[in-house]
């Protein structure tokens, strides 16, 4: 188990203890946390699980592949810290992560 | 190469399971006017999900009809380009237009880029007042106590206000907008919209490139806008695209044009449609008017407004054990896999509190998903909203049409009558 905080726009923050291995797209669904949409269900295809990494775990987290690069490229609202939450596998190493959601999915 | 049509095999009345797998041809628009070719895909997604026609209107097709081998063509660019053409029928020689839903990257995302902030979630809650208040205004006019189509009166009108409100086109020319995209939809032919080729052109380069050569001159020379032609007057990867590159030009006007305008009419269509046949849907959602929310993408899942697209292989390739071959038309037929049941739960039945209602494959998938989704879902969530607040229930009241096309689901005539609250 490892803690992910959600931080939504409006500074209204969830944190949850997230089984390894499940990406944090899977662990914002399960739990019903607004603002992730996740319409292809988690096969990095539809952006609409994007999420700001808060910048001090970004070398943890670490950079989009290419699919999930071309994909996200297309987000007027993408910035470097943008990722992709059905990509981002929970572990050890993310216990704490922090993660900004987007006012908007695409 | 050119590819001379033979007479050929009609599945138009054939019972799906009686017609040898090798001779299965879904590209039929027979099919689809008729509303039979659910038995067909059904039969190709159990017994032979990535299918080969080896001869068609189209020339040699595969089709791919499950939900997650849909998924994974699209998540595969480099192998299936968009390149030449997204439908199976080839490009016009005559008529070349080039629009970038039909472009590989980098130049399909350069020029997405440019217009994608118009219809940009943050822009749509902008204008939602002003959708709202044209929709309501399409509603009160409607005649009560009287039989009419529902889609002239309601789903073209409202989808026309709205393209012409996204391009800031003249709401009293807004007609054209329909017309142009009808022309050029449409295959030209006797009882078509335009009889001859050659017509149809006249009017795509004579009337639609100049009316929006004119506009894009004006926006070009004024402050950015934020309308779709300003934003692509003054968009990098497009601002010299009138000048230069006009066919690209008149195919972007034309992509704008079709796409804001067919599929969301036609869903909304089929929203009163569906809440017909399913009465006790009816009654949930005029019990608990939050389901809107919910009810709309399982709308647009259960309408799949566009039938399907195709990609084209880059090179030899092997899915799902199926040897395609460079050059091959690879079919998504997005119309079977949003009836796939090892992906949707009931896929055949229109469940308005469904879960995950967003899990479908009307947008599409992957970089070339539908820049216009969350549009299309916010005029139908308006127009139910609407809706409820006026009538009581929209009635079927007669025999519907449906298009004659293997792209575009959706329906020419729904008789209906309103009844107030």
């Amino acid at each position: 188990m490892s803690k992910i905080t959600f931080v939504q726009h409006d500074g209204e923050t969830q944190t949850l203890d997230v089984e390894n291995g499940l990406s944090v797209m899977n662990a914002a669904v399960d739990n019903l946390i607004p603002g992730i949409d996740a319409d292809c269900g988690g096969e990095c295809n539809c952006a609409t699980c994007h999420v700001y990494v808060d910048e001090t775990w970004m070398p943890k987290v670490g950079l989009p592949g290419a699919m999930e690069e071309a994909i996200m490229s297309l987000n007027p609202e993408r910035q470097s810290n943008s990722r992709l939450s059905c990509q981002i596998k929970v572990s050890d190493e993310l216990d704490g992560l922090v993660v900004n959601l987007p006012e908007f999915q695409y | 190469m050119s590819y001379i049509p033979q007479p050929r095999t009609t599945m138009l009345g054939r019972d799906p399971s009686s017609v040898p797998l090798e001779d299965i041809d879904v590209s039929q628009a027979a099919l689809f006017h008729s509303n039979t070719m659910w038995g067909f895909f059904d039969r190709l997604r159990k017994e032979d999900p990535i299918h080969y026609c080896k001869d068609s209107e189209f020339g040699p097709f595969w089709s791919v009809t499950k939900f997650d081998d849909i998924m994974a063509v699209e998540g595969n660019p480099e192998v299936f380009s968009s390149e030449p053409a997204i439908s199976l029928q080839d490009p016009d020689e005559e008529l070349n237009v080039s629009m970038f839903i039909a472009m590989d990257e980098p130049k399909h995302g350069d020029q997405r880029r440019t217009v994608q902030g118009a219809v940009a979630p943050r822009n749509l809650a902008n204008m939602e007042e002003l959708i709202r208040e044209r929709a309501g205004a399409i509603l009160d006019a409607l005649p009560v106590g009287e039989t009419f189509n529902w889609v002239e009166k309601v789903s073209v009108e409202l989808t026309t206000q709205m393209l012409a409100t996204l391009l800031d086109f003249p709401q009293e020319n807004r007609h054209k907008l329909t017309y142009w995209s009808d022309v050029a939809t449409q295959v030209p032919g006797p009882g078509s919209i335009c009889a001859t080729v050659s017509e149809r052109n006249q009017i795509l380069i004579g009337e639609c490139v100049p009316a929006f050569m004119g506009m894009w001159m004006e926006r070009a020379a004024s402050e950015p806008r934020f309308d779709l032609i300003s934003m692509m007057a003054h968009g990098e990867a497009t601002k010299n695209m009138a000048q230069e590159r006009p066919m690209e030009f008149l195919g972007n006007i034309l992509l704008l044009i079709i796409g804001g305008n067919d599929t969301t009419r036609n869903s909304i269509s089929g929203s009163v449609l569906f809440l017909n046949e399913n009465p006790g849907e009816y009654a949930k959602l005029k019990a608990n008017p939050d389901l809107i929310t919910n009810m709309v993408p399982e709308i647009i899942r259960y309408q799949t407004p566009v039938i399907h697209m195709r990609r084209t292989a880059t090179r030899d390739f092997s899915l799902k054990g199926k040897d395609i071959k460079k050059g091959d038309k690879v079919v998504m037929w997005y119309v079977s896999g949003n009836r796939d049941e090892e992906a949707i739960d009931r896929p055949y039945d229109f469940i308005i509190d469904r879960e995950k209602p967003r899990h479908h494959l009307a947008f599409g998938f992957g970089i070339h998903r539908c820049m216009g989704n969350r549009l299309a879902e916010m005029q139908l969530r308006v127009v139910w909203e609407e809706i409820l607040k006026r009538f009581d229930k929209i009635e079927l009241a007669g025999d519907l049409v449906r298009a004659n096309s293997n792209l575009v689901k959706g329906y020419t005539e729904l008789p209906v009558r309103v009844q107030p609250l």
